[in-house]
């Protein structure tokens, strides 16, 4: 064949496929801001749902998101990306690496209702926390952990050898280099993990009904129950309770996993200013 | 007299041996060159002079080499300490992805140094003796990517120079640099040889005839010959 002509069809077939993607993602993220744009309004967000949320706004149930994610998050990541430290820094590959990249790969692949049974189990009726929005945190810091150790470990492990060689010919030590040269080349990768987790947390249902409950309520404390946008959206979907308020759910949810996003990646602009690449 | 004793030196990787038998005195305030065919072991010996290697986990060697009198091996000797001292340039040139000001005074923010006033004037004096301060004093806050290859092999030799070490390994450091550059870098290091005892492993006979007083010859990490007063 005409190298000119190949040349062609492989430039048609990638334009394509990322057109195609394009077009799916921007029509689902359209379908949902129209349809529930027009129900969000000030009051839908800063009332509290009345009638099982046929009326009335999503004030809780955007305080149980807040309130679930921050704690997984912030429990899920020193572990998180201290175990990437270890796996892709400190260790020299024995059995337990092995066996700690093994099973981190293994509970990425897992379902989350799995996560939400294990949670039940143990928080809720073992340790007797209760559906509670602390389960919840509990339960999906759990879950998040696979996706950030495997991410961070991906970022922390893509840093040039060169680097490190640098910094320890200029009389660094471990440590030393890790911060001054590691973390800084590895934090956005480590960041892009963090915020996948982020999303999984804010649009995570099944296991959260099984851990945190769906109570409509304000929860006064980490030990009441409450319901998160995504379990309120999936609640009103199911039960035919309001289609409208439904969709001004799923719209909020997009604009705030849109918004972590931005705040997310400048901050990390903000503190890490790179140069050199 | 000798800054450096090399006796019955081995090295090996695993077991394949780079290094055989190596005895070497290297004196003092001079250009020693070690010269070798690729892949005779000159890079792997001046790894070890700072004990580089050990970043690597088959590394294993036998015999000793002394600095100054002392067994670099030695259990108490601190290796980042020795690292500082016996400073070592690569064959390629190697920007941290950080500003040229960064990349110049990294080794000094590792020791804490409590006088911060004191970095910018060490930055430009190291700057100066490796014969890029004109080229740069005014864009330090540049990515030192952005410099060429050999204005980035210069900028490395001043980083190493910014913690005034007592030896300076240069492991073909001028390989692919363009004529200019390497002049520079040769006209710095005759230079510098006042303050400290250098080691190079040039990358052509002709640069060990022009800067070096010293050359060992080696081979498949054998002593073959060492000339002083060397001249071709």
């Amino acid at each position: 064949m005409n190298l000119n002509i190949s040349e062609k069809i492989a430039k048609t077939v990638v334009w394509i496929a990322s057109l195609g993607m394009f077009g799916v993602l921007t029509s689902i993220v359209a379908f949902i801001l129209f349809k529930g744009l027009p129900a969000i309004s000030w009051s839908f967000l800063t009332q509290m749902p009345e009638k099982m949320g046929r009326e009335g706004g999503i004030a809780s149930p955007i305080a149980g998101t807040f309130l679930v994610t921050v704690p997984a998050v912030l429990i899920a990541m020193p572990f998180g990306i201290g175990t990437a430290f270890y796996l892709a820094e400190y260790t020299k590959g024995g059995i337990i690496t092995r066996a700690v990249r093994f099973s981190a790969e293994s509970l990425a692949g897992i379902p989350s209702i799995v996560y939400g049974l294990f949670g039940f189990i143990f928080f809720v009726v073992k340790l007797n926390l209760g559906w509670s929005i602390l389960s919840g945190s509990l339960t999906l810091a759990i879950m998040i952990l696979p996706t950030i150790i495997r991410t961070s470990e991906v970022a922390i492990s893509s840093v040039p050898k060169t680097y490190k060689e640098v910094s320890y010919s200029l009389g660094a030590t471990k440590w030393q280099t890790i911060r001054l040269t590691v973390i800084p080349s590895a934090v956005r990768g480590i960041a892009i993990g963090v915020i996948l987790a982020i999303g999984r947390c804010v649009s995570e249902t099944a296991a959260l009904i099984l851990t945190a409950g769906s109570v409509l309520g304000m929860p006064d404390s980490l030990l009441s129950s409450g319901r998160t946008m995504a379990v309120h959206f999936y609640l009103l979907a199911t039960e035919g309770i309001s289609p409208e308020r439904a969709f001004g759910t799923a719209a909020l949810l997009i604009i705030t996993v849109f918004f972590i996003n931005v705040v997310a990646n400048t901050l990390i602009e903000r503190l890490f200013k790179r140069v050199g690449r | 007299m000798n800054k450096i004793e090399i006796k019955d030196f081995n090295f090996f990787y695993g077991k394949n041996r780079v290094i055989r038998n190596f005895n070497l005195n290297i004196e003092a305030n001079k250009i020693t060159s070690i010269f070798g065919p690729a892949n005779s072991g000159t890079t792997t010996l001046l790894c070890c002079l700072n004990r580089f290697c050990d970043l690597n986990n088959e590394a294993r060697y036998s015999g000793d080499i002394l600095i100054d009198g002392k067994s670099i091996f030695a259990p108490k000797v601190s290796v980042t300490a020795l690292r500082r001292r016996v400073g070592m340039v690569f064959e390629v040139p190697t920007p941290l992805p950080m500003s040229i000001f960064d990349n110049v005074s990294y080794g000094l923010r590792l020791l804490h140094v409590k006088r911060k006033q004191r970095i910018p004037e060490i930055v430009e004096m190291s700057l100066r003796q490796a014969a890029l301060w004109d080229e740069v004093k005014n864009r330090l806050n540049f990515p030192a990517a952005s410099l060429s290859g050999g204005q980035q092999q210069r900028m490395c030799i001043a980083r190493i120079l910014a913690l005034e070490p007592d030896v300076l390994l240069i492991d073909r450091a001028c390989s692919g640099l363009d004529p200019i550059s390497t002049a520079k870098i040769e006209g710095s290091l005759m230079r510098l040889k006042k303050q400290m005892t250098i080691v190079i492993s040039p990358h052509n006979i002709q640069q060990a005839n022009r800067i070096s007083e010293c050359v060992v010859f080696m081979q498949k990490g054998e002593w073959v010959e060492k000339i002083t007063d060397f001249r071709i």
